[in-house]
């Protein structure tokens, strides 16, 4: 039981170490340039939309070379 | 493994995982990288892909030089050659990243100078082989050049970035990754997303490579 719980607690504070570094860091470099408005305009979207769609292209793409590799497969045997 | 199904749909998943999270996960803000920061999960993923495409590489070698099995060879020379892709593809990127935030593509920096070492070294392997038409001959002296090859990795790209300094992030310490410079909104898009994600595509690509390269050959001896 003991055994299982650790590794989560590691995670926790792992994260939560992570969550309070960002936080001083925000405080000591002031106004580091971010895209936030690009997301808060929502605009960001369109991006992962337009590579989602790359990426899902190119998948179905190597999927097809697959089965045709895979039909050449059975053929030959 | 080279047949089933399940690894190429978590290779779909991870990566589509990447992609979004990438995007809209938060991300530490830092002067100069900003949110190019978030290259880390496409440009780093890169050489991570390649490095274990060498690796399994230079197994498949060695593997050869024990069994002489013609089969291994086919195996070492494509992941070498897909390792080469994804290697040229991460000196690519790094090139357009130094561009914004180092001042320029090239600075003969000492890690952007080992990688493309590195690769020259891979990419005469290629050459090696097609020099000779003894097919024994050519899978015999690929393999120990492989070998050689996979060894050069060592001081080109993971021993002297670490002893110079160099504008790319940990020197004088890791070679690619400052550890204070992500954080853990980011390691876990990086190293449960990235890294396996693009790694599997690499080896899925390979493996077609491969099964195509096994076919050809089966038609030439009928």
């Amino acid at each position: 039981m003991h055994k299982k719980l650790y590794p989560s607690l590691l995670l926790l504070i792992l994260w939560c170490s992570g969550v309070t570094v960002f936080a001083q860091d925000s405080v000591a470099v002031k106004k580091v340039e971010m895209a936030d408005h690009l997301r808060a305009s929502g605009k960001i979207y369109v991006v992962i939309a337009v590579l989602v769609t790359i990426l899902l292209g190119l998948i179905l793409y190597v999927i097809r070379l697959d089965r045709k590799i895979g039909r050449f497969e059975k053929e030959t045997k | 493994m080279l047949r089933q199904n399940w690894w190429k749909i978590l290779c779909v998943i991870l990566l589509l995982y990447t992609l979004v999270a990438g995007f809209l996960g938060g991300v530490p803000a830092k002067p100069i990288l900003n949110e190019t920061i978030r290259n880390l999960y496409f440009h780093v993923a890169m050489w991570f892909a390649m490095m274990i495409l060498f690796i399994v590489s230079v197994i498949y070698s060695i593997k050869y030089l024990r069994t002489s099995n013609h089969i291994f060879d086919i195996y070492a020379l494509e992941y070498a050659k897909a390792g080469i892709v994804f290697g040229s593809l991460g000196v690519l990127t790094g090139s357009i990243w130094a561009r914004y935030t180092w001042g320029a593509f090239w600075s003969n920096d000492p890690k952007q100078l080992g990688a493309v070492i590195a690769l020259l070294i891979y990419l005469a392997y290629l050459v090696l082989r097609n020099s000779m038409t003894d097919m024994d001959k050519r899978a015999r002296i690929g393999a120990v050049y492989n070998v050689f090859a996979f060894a050069m990795l060592f001081p080109t790209i993971w021993i002297i970035p670490r002893m110079v300094e160099s504008l790319h992030p940990g020197g004088m310490g890791n070679p690619a990754l400052d550890t204070h410079d992500i954080d853990a909104r980011m390691r876990i898009v990086f190293w449960p997303g990235a890294v396996p994600g693009w790694t599997l595509l690499a080896v899925w690509i390979t493996t077609l490579r491969i099964r195509l390269q096994l076919l050809t050959e089966q038609r030439l001896h009928h």
